[in-house]
């Protein structure tokens, strides 16, 4: 430190245009000043000519009335609802579809991550060739490859493929049971939530009782026992208030239950299956960057093969995986804009929608834009978050 | 995606465009050389390439015919495809100098999204198509209750179709897509029950199907369709010029002038004829205009007039063979009616 201060070069006392600090300043300031009178006059030309062109403009058409229906909506929607509430809706479709994604994506990420990596020649190979496939096709055409491919050759609502537990797959989507949660079935809620508690707490004491003497609790099943058995009995005990609505056959379609439309099902498993490929790759660099001595050192201590991934091998990849992974949560999530070809209902299909009922192109333009800035920023700030947790202390 | 970009370009070009000189839309088309016209991409009868890539159609007959008036040739046109959601931000935008595009004519269009509607090419009405093979039994709009429905997004269709089950108290199921091939494929899988549109889109629509035998267009019409051509507001010279088109092509069935005729017509000693075809000496209906003087002569050179476009396209001419009814001169029963050519 000390030796690069006697050399840095004292500023030349001779013109003050020669001082560097000076320029840069300068400089600085002239990008600023012209960029911010670029977005002024691109601003005041664009109000400029709204103007001359008679096009109404400003946000107030948020409040006018849709008048247009959307297939699927996780909050209460109709035609007499808001432009505005159309917009939210389409933005909880985006933000379940990507989701839901994210986390099957994941999941079957790291399987074939570490699948790519097995001792097994059929396993490497097979997760080989599925990552090389998913990767190198585009998303759109994995998303018509499910839509067109695989769920609309699925027989019509009347010739229903019947699945155990009242469910149906036909080519209008899949129809399971839905419950029905009679009187006193919020016992059951706060059994779950305090099963659940219950095993976080049986793990944590066990987890410090093997640290402390090395004995062993088996927390796996005491968890499963307390988090299915707890709300079980409050089920029992609230005198069984659960009740089901199955779907059943109508003039045209099925009818009651649950539907997940196939619009949504082949999205949710195209973004999943074609984000995973890249997740694979990312786990598996991940974990090819944890040094081989460690896993030998960890195998000299008599640890299991299983036991080395998960307490020494993945822990350490992790700090790897977790920034790029990231960047695969945000792709997924703005891949699922192309929802837009099969006509799911996310974001850019019910803006481009108003957009055009409107006649509002840049103010929903805008609003898209912003809405998928800030849904990125914030997958960011979360995988931030958990990367911090994740990175390596330094002492 | 694509209509993302058209509105991430068109927030650009109002941003971009020149805001204070604004060049009256007639001078800019005869400097470019030709009409920039935007279409459907893909509509039987109204706009739609052929084998040969060249647009058919009314809607693509009607801006050779305003391409005629201003050039003298019907040639000079060129087409620009564009999605239901497209086509206002594309006219806005300046991309196109026309949209004709089986576009209903509304009041929130002509006002808001700051378009001129220049006249109704095309009477239509809403309607419904089902599969009457796999829903026999079904003769009735109002038996749809509990279906899922087939519909283009960004369109009066969607809208007429959430008010006609609301009013009905019927429930639906949309299944919505941006793109007409895309909503035709998915009936044609059996994605949804029933199809909706214009009717005569249904017509057009049934004979892409993979047996059009077995689809029945139901007998209700809900709502009022009228389909014109439109143009940016703010430049009344050009707004004339098209709309003035429209009534020439009308005024030349009523004269019985006609593609084939239009060289003896010109010779007529019918004074209305004459006028109408730019013959009366020292006249300036076309100039006034903006055009040339013998500009009916080019359109009717070029497309024919209003009866020999639909029928060529739509009617007994086309595999559509849709019958004139409301579309008739008003001569005929009809609702055509142009005003007085002098």
């Amino acid at each position: 430190m000390a030796s690069q201060e006697i050399l840095r070069e004292e500023p030349s006392r001779g013109s003050f245009i020669n001082d560097p600090k000076v320029r840069g300043i300068f400089f600085q300031a002239v990008v600023i000043i012209v960029l911010v009178a670029l977005v002024w006059w691109i601003v005041q030309n664009t109000i400029d000519n709204l103007t001359r062109l008679r096009i109404a403009s400003g946000f107030g058409f948020l409040r006018g009335r849709a008048g247009f229906d959307i297939s699927d909506s996780a909050i209460a929607y109709s035609s007499d609802s808001t432009y505005g509430r159309a917009i939210v809706v389409g933005f909880i479709n985006t933000l379940i579809v990507a989701a839901a994604g994210i986390v099957t994506a994941t999941f079957i990420g790291f399987i074939l991550g570490i699948g790519r990596l097995s001792h097994n020649w059929l396993i490497r190979k097979i997760c080989m060739v599925y990552v090389e496939v998913f990767r190198n096709i585009p998303p759109l055409l994995v998303i018509f490859f499910w839509y067109s491919g695989v769920l609309s050759v699925l027989p019509p609502p009347r010739e229903s493929i019947n699945l155990p537990f009242g469910s149906f797959l036909n080519q209008r989507g899949f129809y399971f049971l839905r419950p029905i949660w009679g009187e006193g079935s919020w016992l059951i809620l706060v059994a779950l939530l305090l099963g659940i508690a219950m095993a976080w707490f049986v793990a944590r004491k066990a987890h410090q009782r093997q640290m402390a003497t090395g004995q062993q609790f088996p927390v796996f099943w005491t968890s499963t026992a307390l988090i299915i058995g707890l709300p079980l009995l409050a089920y029992a005990l609230s005198g069984f208030p659960l009740s089901f609505d199955y779907p059943k056959q109508s003039t045209f379609n099925l009818t009651g239950g649950f539907q997940v439309k196939p619009e949504f099902l082949s999205l949710y498993l195209a973004l999943s299956f074609y984000t995973a490929a890249f997740i694979a790759e990312i786990v598996r660099a991940g974990i090819m960057g944890v040094s081989k001595g460690q896993t030998e050192a960890a195998g000299a201590l008599g640890l299991r093969p299983g036991s080395i991934l998960r307490l020494v091998v993945i822990p350490q990849a992790m700090r790897i995986v977790i920034p790029p992974l990231t960047s695969q949560y945000l792709n997924l999530t703005k891949n699922s804009s192309l929802a837009i070809a099969i006509g799911y209902p996310d974001l850019t299909a019910t803006t481009g929608t108003v957009l055009n009922q409107t006649g509002q192109a840049i103010e929903c333009v805008l609003i898209m834009m912003v809405v998928y800035l800030a849904l990125s920023l914030l997958t960011s700030a979360i995988m931030n978050v958990v990367n911090a947790r994740m990175a390596l202390v330094e002492r | 995606m694509k209509h993302i970009a058209i509105g991430i370009l068109g927030a650009a070009a109002f941003g971009l465009m020149a805001s204070a000189a604004s060049a009256a839309t007639l001078d800019d088309v005869k400097a470019k050389g030709f009409i920039q016209c935007g279409v459907s991409t893909g509509l039987a009868g109204f706009s739609a390439p052929d084998d040969k890539g060249d647009w058919q159609g009314i809607d693509a007959d009607f801006c050779r015919a305003v391409a005629a008036a201003v050039f003298g040739d019907g040639t000079k046109v060129k087409f620009t495809p564009l999605s239901a959601k497209e086509r206002f931000t594309a006219l806005q935008s300046g991309e196109i100098d026309i949209l004709s595009r089986n576009t209903t004519w509304t009041i929130n269009r002509d006002t808001a999204l700051g378009l001129n509607f220049i006249g109704v090419t095309y009477f239509d009405g809403q309607g419904f198509m089902i599969n009457a093979k796999k829903l026999p039994g079904v003769n009735s709009a109002l038996q749809l209750s509990g279906a899922a429905v087939c519909v283009q997004s960004g369109t009066t269709t969607e809208l007429n179709l959430a008010d006609y089950f609301k009013s009905n108290k019927m429930e639906y199921n949309p299944v919505v897509f941006e793109k007409l091939e895309e909503v035709n494929a998915a009936y044609d899988a059996g994605r949804c029950d029933v199809y909706t549109t214009d009717q005569s889109g249904l017509y057009g629509i049934r004979l892409t199907l993979g047996s059009p035998a077995d689809h029945v267009v139901l007998p209700e019409i809900i709502s009022k369709e009228p389909l014109g051509p439109a143009v940016r507001q703010g430049d009344d010279q050009w707004y004339h010029i098209v709309k003035w088109t429209y009534f020439a092509l009308l005024q030349a069935e009523e004269l019985g002038i006609t593609k084939a005729n239009i060289d003896e017509m010109k010779a007529s000693d019918n004074p209305e004829i004459k006028r109408v075809l730019g013959e009366e000496a020292d006249t300036k209906i076309g100039t006034d205009l903006g055009v040339s003087n013998d500009w009916v002569v080019n359109i009717v050179k070029a497309v024919g007039n209003y009866g020999e476009m639909f029928e060529r396209n739509v009617g007994s001419g086309s595999p559509l063979k849709i019958a004139r009814g409301i579309n008739a001169l008003w001569t005929k029963g009809g609702l055509q009616y142009a005003p007085p050519i002098r």
